[in-house]
């Protein structure tokens, strides 16, 4: 078994609204930010995990990230892992 | 006979007694059905009611619907049972894909708490068996995540099966197509945002909720008899 960090980002698929990530866009010249044209906001997860090989701990990853971390019907995720 | 209706509780919901009261109003008999437990109990009917359940931590019902109470739930569900989830129980059906689309945040990024106007859309849902279509009913809304979201293509199939239970009269909160409530193509599952358990007396402001909860039990107790 070796031992491996992943990186879970989820985002909102394209199209769906983010009314989150658009506040966020609209503050910005108050602080003097300009040329910002999109926010989406989303979240990041990290897990460590044991497996035998990168591609189980991938899969196992990949399971976790679709079954509860992301929502299909709203969000996508991706995955990104290293060995520890 | 009192039909018996399950009212599902998850650490962290809180409209469970409110629920069990208006029910007892309408001449039914609730008991609470814990989370961890894997059955429902003697149940006719089950309730989801609403609250923050497991914190609402990750996103609302994502952690609930992997309580084991929600397979007795889904076999319940698929059997024909009705299954009324509201607010925070409406969230957690749509993450155990037992209705569809997802409740987003509030468009204006507001948490909500006032008196919402609705409009029943369908009379084919086990919550509204025997309310008009067109019927405008005055029910509190209470949420962040109220935001009503699907594809395109399941929007147009849930208007072209008549599956929109509840339009809001005055969208507050960004939902497609007005939404406010759904059903599941056999109409035994509805999900609503608006609290019908809160306008359960007119010292509330509103005894519509009641119309709801007298139409369930219509729905239930005529697949009891059948």
């Amino acid at each position: 078994m070796a031992r491996f960090q992943a990186l879970v980002e989820v985002q909102l698929r394209p199209g769906i609204s983010d009314p989150q990530g658009a506040t966020i866009q609209r503050s910005l010249p108050a602080l003097g930010i300009s040329g910002v044209s999109s926010v989406r906001a989303g979240k990041a997860f990290r897990v460590e995990l044991d497996a035998a090989d990168e591609d189980a701990a991938r899969s196992l990853v990949e399971t976790l990230s679709e079954r509860i971390l992301a929502n299909p019907v709203i969000e996508s995720s991706s995955v990104s892992l290293q060995a520890l | 006979m009192a039909l018996n209706v399950a009212v599902v509780v998850f650490p962290g919901t809180n409209c469970e007694h409110d629920v069990a009261e208006a029910l007892e109003a309408v001449g039914a008999r609730p008991h609470l059905a814990w989370h961890g437990e894997p059955g429902l109990g003697a149940a006719d009917a089950v309730i989801v009611p609403g609250g923050f359940a497991h914190g609402d931590y990750l996103r609302p019902g994502a952690i609930a619907r992997f309580s084991p109470v929600m397979s007795a739930v889904s076999d319940f569900a698929r059997s024909g049972g009705p299954v009324v989830g509201i607010c925070n129980g409406f969230q957690v059906l749509t993450e155990a894909h037992l209705l569809p689309g997802a409740l987003q945040k509030n468009a204006g990024l507001s948490f909500l708490c006032q008196m919402a106007e609705v409009e029943v859309a369908s009379d084919q849902s086990a919550l509204t068996t025997g309310v008009a279509v067109g019927t405008r009913l005055r029910l509190p809304v209470n949420h962040f995540e109220g935001n009503y979201t699907a594809s395109p293509e399941v929007l147009d199939q849930l208007e072209a099966q008549g599956r929109i239970v509840f339009r809001y009269v005055s969208n507050p909160n960004g939902s497609a197509h007005d939404i406010a409530g759904v059903a599941n193509e056999a109409g035994n599952v509805v999900g609503l945002m608006p609290h019908p358990e809160r306008a359960s007396s007119e010292l509330l402001g509103s005894a519509d909720g009641l119309v709801l909860l007298r139409a369930l039990l219509v729905a239930t107790g005529a697949r009891a008899a059948a």
